[in-house]
């Protein structure tokens, strides 16, 4: 019969449309400012630095070795290192950033400098509302609006977070070894010296 | 009129054709189809000429949306290029991203273990799936049925993005594979969302099939019309689910046997006409193909490691050589074309984009035919734009 097909057709169409009141799977959408879907914990935006403890100068954890720079496919990142070294976490001497730029108008957020990070300094964001009416300078993120703490990287990515503390915290066990152990190698040497 | 005869005319100045003159009649009517225009999916032109409402000439015009991925990608390291292959075709990253690294393995002689190459499939058969169904729906849309079928894809397509988000960290621009195995590996559960999602995946495949498939008006719209002929296809290169609507047997899944594709039990299905109406129906059966794959390889999933020991993932210099990986893609046969000189960088990267090859044949499938049915026979193709130019 002609029009059985559209006829069909339609039936499919009223079920998904009637449905709509009554089944919450048919309901896709959400309406977006007041009622928000929690990201998911793998989701990424734009790069952020991560550092330790309450002041953000002396806790980042970025040495400025610029692999990041380097890695970066659209070359995103600009490092400037520092003249100076500071103690980091494991207490060994280092350069850090003197300037950190990260042009996220640039970024295609890739996760790229994540990957090639060694000292779990640059982490992803999740915040997205990101929009600003200054286009050129809003956009550049300078190294204090990039620094965030390890709380905040705690709480939006947990699970990943629990890891790298781990990692991190195993590192500083055996720095501290180590360092133990070559204290007492000088005082062993200077007692034997001293003898 | 043929069109070797149309090729030679002079052309005057930069990509304008020479009026086409008929005997007796004046000249035709040219149409600039785009680059802005409701059926072109993306930025692309087609220079149509009409002697009323047939269509006697068809130039495409490409280009405004190119990207010089292949030079960007020459100046940098293999890992860099890995996120721009996201946006070629940007229905399909992870396709993308299996080509491209199926052809660094290639050149580096890596192995993939056992746990990615299945996560591949999964990921590449979702892809596969949601592209068809969207797809589907950008046709219908473009024959005039505005929003339904293709709302219905789409909301089938947010349930498989939101598990390549949850996955890989984003919906698109998924970034995922690398080379000797995956970015990160698939939680129990993960596997178990995407069986309830795959589960779901038949019902919504039979609903599309019950809204569509015996339309009468999508019938009289599709059936006889933009016909592909075999040999055609054949020598113009064209693959993927067009070549096999005109009824040539070539899936790359089953003539390579590319990762682990050989284990799988599947059919190929094939057109008899290569009209419209087939390319819609081969996309429909894949996806049930697609289903059965997908179910198979969530059930022999083994556990293990998702990278190679042996990648790197810094420091990449592949040694002295060319290699060419390609995979059926969802549109076709994607193949990168790679040659090393053992420098970080590759010497020469060539992409071979299934969009643009299919995209050839359309004058041949236009001639003669209504303008109305240009549009539909445009989207016959199942093109992005960012695939073809590049």
């Amino acid at each position: 019969m002609l029009g059985e097909g559209i006829l069909k057709g339609m039936a499919e169409t009223a079920k998904n449309f009637f449905g709509s009141y009554f089944s919450a799977a048919r309901m896709t959408t959400v309406e977006y400012p007041e009622h928000r879907i929690a990201p998911y914990e793998a989701a990424r935006v734009f790069p952020f630095l991560v550092f330790d403890g309450k002041d953000w100068q002396a806790g980042m954890r970025c040495v400025a070795c610029q692999i990041c720079e380097k890695e970066c496919p659209p070359k995103c990142i600009f490092i400037e290192k520092s003249k100076d070294k500071k103690p980091d976490a494991l207490g060994k001497l280092q350069f850090y950033p003197a300037r950190f730029d990260i042009d996220i108008s640039v970024c295609m957020s890739c996760q790229i400098c994540v990957e090639v990070c060694p000292f779990e300094a640059i982490k992803m964001d999740t915040e997205f509302e990101l929009s600003t009416d200054d286009r050129f300078g809003g956009l550049l993120l300078d190294r204090k609006q990039l620094a965030k703490s390890n709380q905040y990287y705690r709480k939006i990515h947990p699970a990943e977070a629990a890891g790298v503390d781990a990692k991190l915290a195993a590192e500083k066990v055996k720095a501290d070894a180590k360092a133990k152990f070559t204290a007492e190698a000088k005082i062993a040497a200077i007692a034997g010296e001293g003898a | 009129m043929s069109i070797a005869e149309t090729n030679t005319e002079k052309f005057e100045g930069w990509n304008r054709p020479a009026p086409i003159k008929l005997e007796g009649e004046g000249e035709l009517l040219e149409v600039a189809m785009g680059p802005h225009h409701p059926s072109t999916h993306g930025v692309f032109r087609m220079d149509v000429a009409l002697d009323g409402e047939r269509v006697i000439r068809l130039r495409p015009v490409f280009g405004y949306l190119h990207r010089n991925h292949e030079k960007i990608a020459e100046g940098q390291s293999y890992l860099a290029s890995m996120p721009y292959t996201d946006r070629l075709d940007y229905i399909c990253p992870i396709t993308n991203n299996w080509a491209y690294a199926l052809a660094v393995e290639k050149l580096a002689g890596q192995e993939v273990p056992e746990r990615a190459e299945y996560l591949r499939v999964i990921l590449g058969e979702l892809t596969r799936y949601q592209n068809h169904a969207s797809s589907i729906g950008f046709l219908i849309q473009e024959m005039g049925a505005t929003g339904t079928p293709l709302m219905y894809a789409f909301r089938e397509r947010e349930k498989i993005l939101d598990l390549f988000e949850e996955l890989t960290g984003a919906r698109m621009m998924v970034n995922y594979m690398r080379f000797g195995g995956c970015r990160v590996d698939a939680s129990p559960g993960w596997l178990d969302r995407t069986r309830k999602v795959v589960a779901g995946l038949t019902k919504f495949t039979d609903e599309f099939d019950r809204l569509l498939s015996t339309n009468e008006i999508l019938m009289a719209r599709t059936q006889g019309v933009g016909v592909l002929r075999p040999e055609l296809a054949v020598n113009a290169g064209v693959t993927g689910p067009m070549l096999r609507a005109s009824g040539v047997n070539y899936d790359i899944r089953k003539v390579d046997g590319y990762g682990i594709y050989n284990r799988f039990n599947f059919r190929v299905p094939l057109g008899d006409h290569g009209d419209v109406y087939d390319r819609y129906m081969i996309r429909l059966l894949e996806m049930r193909e697609s289903i059965g794959i997908l179910q198979q390889a969530l059930r022999e999933i083994p556990v293990g490691p998702v990278m190679s020991p042996t990648a790197r993932i810094r420091g990449f210099r592949p040694k002295r050589g060319e290699a060419y990986g390609r995979i059926e893609a969802p549109k076709g046969e994607l193949g990168f074309y790679l040659i090393s000189d053992g420098g970080p960088n590759p010497y020469r990267y060539r992409v071979r984009p299934p969009s643009l090859i299919n995209l050839t044949v359309l004058e041949d499938m236009c001639l003669g035919v209504n303008v109305a049915d240009v549009v539909l026979i445009f989207g016959s193709v199942d093109i992005v734009l960012g695939e073809v130019d590049r």
